[in-house]
């Protein structure tokens, strides 16, 4: 074996030791995790203990979720629906801003994309008791929370056309003007040119759109204040931990936490090629 | 100079047309959409007109109620009149809606202007002896010349309803007495100019410069090192699993990504629990003899800095461990081939091709990654809320808030809307400032339109 076959067994040998350290560290709260929402109330504590692994493996908190606490069904179906209006909303509307921005040229274009930017650099939660009160006054707070949310996360979002639009510059203008020649209007090719071309844009733009009101807690716990049936997960789950009035009440975050993981989880590994796209070419054009 | 000669131009504009035009240009100065809807030009015209009913319905229906009392923001105040409470002004409703008032009238002097300019063009299209266009081809334009403003319209009214709004909203606040002694609709507040400026600034006994400024230096030291920590080990990582002769690519990164794809309030609540003094981390340090008391990893103002440095290691390497392996592989390999065969080891390899053709493409995201950490609320809310507090820092401001968190905690907690604001502000200053600085440095700025 000469040696530089062996330098280089030897630093794949302490490459893998240290990817396999990585790949514990990263797994270890997940399966801690895991293994947390298998310890019961009754048979032991609910609270925080020292130790990974349950002493006795059983159901009772998912048990207890799903069946004999109707809330927690209530707020997975709350956060569901805003996720998905949300996904398909958004989804549209920055696809017309970016279609917009990318493919057309017209008067004051630049300035509107500069002061977006500006804007961008406001803090979000600054305007918070302000969209509180608008919304009160559509009476879409409280009781009306959800279709709230809603509203408040479509009508904003049109400021994040960034990775999108980066998308759509990099379709050849060609395939635009060979269009138009052929006497096809800018409303044809955007639908029937660039929308199709766009699929991975498309996925990634819903992908996250459809992530985020999952762990969105601090708005939507300031529009839902007070009325429990509009809470999502994030805002209900929160003062499992937080707070000690839900003592033993840890072990159901777990579970909880396992619940809403598994399915946004498998959603996102099964679009995660589309999600790569996205964000690396997101990344390079800034 | 450029600006008042356009202002000019405008006025001269307007002017000329009123002289010059017919007597329907003329009374379209009045009536909106006049002169459109006499030529035939129905959809403009109609349009035009609507406008003008609108504007002058909410002007003397609504806004003008709270339009003329924003100098005050209110005089008449809530009072008890035999166990009946008598509402006065609401501050709060004088001021969102005399700010919407004022926008309203800013868009009806743009539309007035841009009747004028459709009445003088129509009427340049006449002389001419040519047609107008039909209103078929009008419409038909909004699918096709002027798709953009049909894209746009709708999420501009959005943008400018729940953002610029509330913004300018927010940033009039600041120059206001609004907090809990002054809340609507039980009390009046009313503007106080820069005093609560002047009071960020002041370092007496009720001056809030000297946690102002601790916060702020502690944002930009994690903004700083959260960037670059999660930048340099992120490529470190992506590097290790592009290695040639590492097995498992795929599993290795599945691993990484899994952190992205769990909603962090899921995992990083765990977290924080995993590392509280009965959590996990300590429970077993405890048991196996390693330490004697538990580790202070939320209660020390140093240690939970570093702990939430740490954690976010553990949330941003996947990303850029996502964003290094495609880019890693743009580099072409013989660039590698040649340096190895001039004996380069393998650091000078990723100092001098590596990391420049890194740093040049991610420039942006760099930049763009700094700003984000400055407003990186859920991180630091999740694990620790700001804590642990201290005695001598004032409202609340604990050692691991940022100006966010310390900002939404005044919003919620001590409903100090007027310092809230401020803070808001001061986020701004210091979020555009180093855009502006980091943006002149970046090598790869480049004509956006070069990528067509």
């Amino acid at each position: 074996m000469s040696s530089y076959k062996l330098k280089r067994t030897i630093g794949n040998v302490i490459a893998y030791i240290v990817l396999v350290l990585i790949s514990i560290i990263w797994l270890f709260p997940f399966v801690g995790l895991v293994c947390q929402s298998f310890r019961s109330y009754a048979t032991e504590s609910g609270g925080m203990v020292s130790y990974l692994l349950p002493k006795h493996f059983s159901l009772d908190n998912y048990k207890y979720l799903l069946f004999e606490y109707p809330q927690f069904g209530k707020w997975y179906m709350n956060t569901l629906i805003i996720a998905l209006f949300v996904a398909v909303l958004q989804t549209i509307v920055i696809l017309c801003v970016s279609y917009a921005l990318s493919r057309m040229r017209f008067k004051g274009r630049t300035a509107l994309m500069r002061f977006w930017l500006v804007l961008s650099m406001f803090p979000g939660f600054l305007t918070m008791i302000c969209l509180y009160f608008l919304l009160k006054q559509f009476g879409l707070t409280q009781a009306g929370a959800v279709p709230g949310l809603i509203l408040v996360s479509v009508a904003s979002s049109g400021m994040g056309y960034y990775v999108c639009k980066g998308f759509f510059d990099t379709i050849p203008k060609a395939l635009d003007e060979a269009a138009r020649i052929d006497g096809a209007s800018r409303a044809r090719i955007f639908f029937t040119l660039t929308i199709p071309m766009s699929k991975p844009i498309l996925i990634y733009t819903a992908l996250v759109a459809f992530m985020a009101p999952w762990c969105d807690f601090v708005f939507a716990s300031y529009v839902a204040f007070g009325h429990e049936a509009s809470y999502t997960v994030a805002v209900a789950m929160q003062r499992w931990v937080w707070t000690n009035d839900y003592q033993g009440f840890f072990t159901r975050f777990c579970a909880g936490g396992v619940l809403i993981a598994i399915p946004v989880t498998l959603l996102f590994m099964f679009l995660q090629k589309y999600y790569v796209e996205g964000v690396t070419g997101g990344a390079v054009k800034g | 100079m450029a600006f008042f000669q356009k202002l000019g131009n405008h006025f001269k504009q307007i002017g000329t047309t009123f002289v010059q035009g017919d007597w329907k240009t003329k009374l379209s100065f009045l009536i909106l959409g006049f002169g459109p809807l006499l030529r035939g030009q129905v959809v403009i015209g109609l349009a035009l007109l609507l406008c003008e009913a609108a504007f002058f319905w909410y002007l003397f229906g609504f806004g003008w109620r709270y339009m003329s009392k924003i100098t005050t923001l209110g005089t008449v105040a809530t009072q008890k009149i035999r166990r009946k409470t008598v509402y006065g002004d609401n501050s709060f409703l004088i001021l969102l809606f005399g700010v919407l008032t004022i926008f309203a009238v800013i868009a009806f002097l743009v539309i007035w202007r841009l009747n004028i300019n459709e009445n003088r063009k129509e009427e340049e299209i006449l002389k001419k002896g040519k047609k107008l266009p039909t209103n078929r081809q009008i419409l038909a334009s909004l699918l096709d010349k002027n798709f953009d403003k049909t894209l746009l319209a709708l999420p501009v009214t959005g943008i400018f309803i729940f953002t610029v709004l509330p913004i300018v909203f927010m940033i009039l606040v600041a120059f206001t007495n609004y907090d809990k002694n002054h809340q609507a609709p039980t009390n009046l507040f009313t503007w106080v100019g820069l005093e609560n400026f002047k009071n960020i600034f002041s370092f007496g006994t009720s001056g809030m410069a000297p946690t102002f400024l601790r916060v702020l230096a502690w944002t930009l030291v994690w903004a700083f090192l959260a960037t670059f920590i999660d930048y340099f080990l992120g490529m470190a990582v992506a590097i290790l699993i592009n290695k040639k002769g590492i097995k498992f690519k795929k599993l290795w990164r599945t691993i990484l990504v899994l952190t992205i794809a769990v909603p962090q309030f899921v995992s990083l609540l765990y977290v924080g629990k995993m590392f509280a003094n009965d959590g996990l981390v300590n429970g077993y340090l405890m048991k196996w003899g390693w330490i004697q008391n538990p580790i202070p990893f939320w209660t020390d103002p140093m240690l939970s800095r570093i702990t939430i440095l740490v954690v976010n290691i553990w949330i941003g390497i996947p990303y850029l461990m996502l964003i290094a392996t495609g880019l890693l592989m743009n580099i072409p390999e013989d660039l590698y081939e040649s340096a190895r065969i001039d004996g380069a080891s393998p650091f000078q390899m990723f100092k001098s091709i590596t990391l420049p053709y890194m740093l040049f493409v991610t420039g942006p995201y760099l930049l763009t990654q700094f700003t984000g950490n400055i407003n990186n609320f859920n991180v630091i809310f999740l694990l620790t809320q700001g804590k642990p507090q201290s005695m001598s820092m004032a409202n609340n401001a604990g050692a691991t808030d940022l100006l966010v968190t310390w900002l939404y905690k005044m919003t919620v907690n001590d409903t100090n809307y007027k310092m809230a604001a401020v803070i808001g502000i001061m986020v701004f200053i210091v979020v555009a400032t180093t855009s502006l600085i980091g943006y002149n440095m970046l090598p790869s700025v480049k004509d956006e339109e070069g990528f067509q």
